[in-house]
């Protein structure tokens, strides 16, 4: 029973810190260039599950439109530039503000903005070609753009 | 269906061989029946920005499904023109009267039609695309009930109707009392719709000949349609592929034979002016 407890009491801390330390996509803070310099979960990604979110068609499928070298996903689209070397590119503040939300950097891009959730015309549910109503989200939560971040940021040639 | 289930089948196990040799936009003729030539590349139309050269979707398909487009034996879409063509002559509605009734032989008054729709008519004063003719037929001639604007008997009727403009260069107009929702369709095709902010051009003129995982982007024209689509095994009308389109961006679609959809097929088959009717054609 004292175990439970002391169970429960971690368990409702952990979520207080989650909250506390989540950024909203309201809230996240850009420089001039795009950059974003915080984290956006306030916990370090992990590169491996980043793999995961970029090769996932129900997740970012960021290979839909980019060519990596260093993964195994097949089929990957040319519609972007190729990620290989991008941490050669871009430090880990300009690739958050990128997978957030590329338009800022770069205005002209045509790559969603993956943690935005509103100023969009006739956003759907998901792909079922109804309407949004109130239920919108981002396309990623903050964790998993930290994970690609953190991912994207092993990405040296 | 039995037929159409085995040929989809057939198709998708085609499709995954050939996605491996995927090719970039090809220099390939298309010659149907080894007798109709078709025209599948132009000059874009002075009016449409971002295009110096418009490509049939043909033109970016795999060279075994560009085949199966060749042979009207082939082609498994042809199944909609003897569809169509019965229910050409077969009387419905209050009235008695069949297509034939007023418009005889489909060869002889249909040979370019599709062509040159959709098109301005004037005691309705509005553009209406084909699919909206026949239903208005049918409702204000045959005394019958409108089809489903995309469905399966309207599908194959625009396929009847098509086929006599085969081999024909689509001639829409674009000015004159066409000129306000001709305006309206550029608009929506320029508009980044969804939560995915993605137009029509995004991926269909400053993409095209690229993929997207395996799909090979085209220039999104429709002078095929009603296409044989090998996903979902059977024949697809313009705004049933409009809708599928906008859905994909994440977005709230607009209904097949909306204003929205009228204005947009008028605009974008006015981007295909110039390249041949095609239906049926077939595409992945």
């Amino acid at each position: 029973m004292k175990r439970t407890l002391i169970l429960a009491a971690a368990m409702i801390g952990s979520g207080a810190i989650l909250a506390a330390e989540t950024v909203s996509s309201a809230d996240v803070v850009y420089d001039e260039y795009g950059s974003i310099a915080a984290s956006l979960s306030g916990t370090a990604g992990d590169p491996v599950n980043g793999i995961e979110v970029m090769s996932s068609r129900s997740q970012g499928n960021c290979v839909a439109c980019h060519q990596v070298s260093d993964l195994s996903a097949a089929f990957q689209g040319n519609v972007g530039p190729s990620l290989d070397g991008a941490a050669d590119r871009w430090d880990e503040a300009q690739l958050r503000g990128i997978v957030a939300n590329a338009k800022i950097t770069f205005p002209d891009s045509i790559m969603p903005s993956f943690y935005k959730e509103t100023g969009y015309i006739r956003a759907g549910n998901a792909y079922t070609g109804k309407a949004a109503g109130d239920e919108l989200t981002t396309l990623l939560t903050a964790q998993q753009i930290e994970d690609v971040v953190a991912y994207l940021a092993t990405l040296k040639e | 269906m039995k037929r159409t289930g085995l040929l989809q089948a057939a198709g998708l196990i085609g499709l995954i061989a050939m996605a491996t040799t995927a090719t970039a936009q090809d220099d390939n003729q298309l010659v149907v029946n080894g007798e109709i030539e078709m025209i599948t590349d132009a000059p874009a139309p002075e009016n449409i920005g971002g295009l110096k050269t418009i490509y049939s979707g043909w033109r970016f398909r795999q060279s075994e499904m560009q085949a199966l487009q060749m042979d009207d034996f082939e082609n498994p879409g042809a199944y909609a023109i003897d569809e169509g063509v019965e229910m050409w002559a077969t009387a419905e509605g209050s009235e008695g009267k069949s297509c034939a009734s007023c418009h005889e032989d489909i060869e002889d008054s249909m040979a370019g039609v599709r062509a040159v729709y959709p098109k301005w008519n004037e005691s309705k004063g509005q553009v209406m695309t084909l699919a909206q003719q026949i239903n208005d037929c049918r409702t204000e001639q045959m005394g019958a009930e409108a089809w489903k604007y995309d469905g399966g008997d309207m599908t194959s009727m625009e396929a009847a109707i098509s086929l006599q403009s085969r081999g024909m260069p689509v001639n829409v107009a674009t000015d004159g009392p066409v000129a306000e929702t001709w305006a309206k369709g550029e608009e929506i095709y320029y508009t980044r719709y969804g939560q995915l902010e993605l137009s029509c051009a995004n991926c269909h003129e400053d993409n095209y000949d690229n993929y997207i995982r395996a799909d090979h982007l085209s220039q999104g024209q429709i002078n095929g349609f009603p296409a044989f689509r090998i996903k979902t095994g059977k024949l697809t009308q313009t705004h049933n592929r409009f809708k599928g389109c906008v859905r994909d961006t994440r977005a709230e679609t607009f209904s097949p034979g909306s204003d929205e959809f009228v204005a947009l097929e008028l605009y974008v088959a006015s981007r295909g002016n110039g390249l041949s009717v095609e239906a049926p054609s077939v595409r992945p």
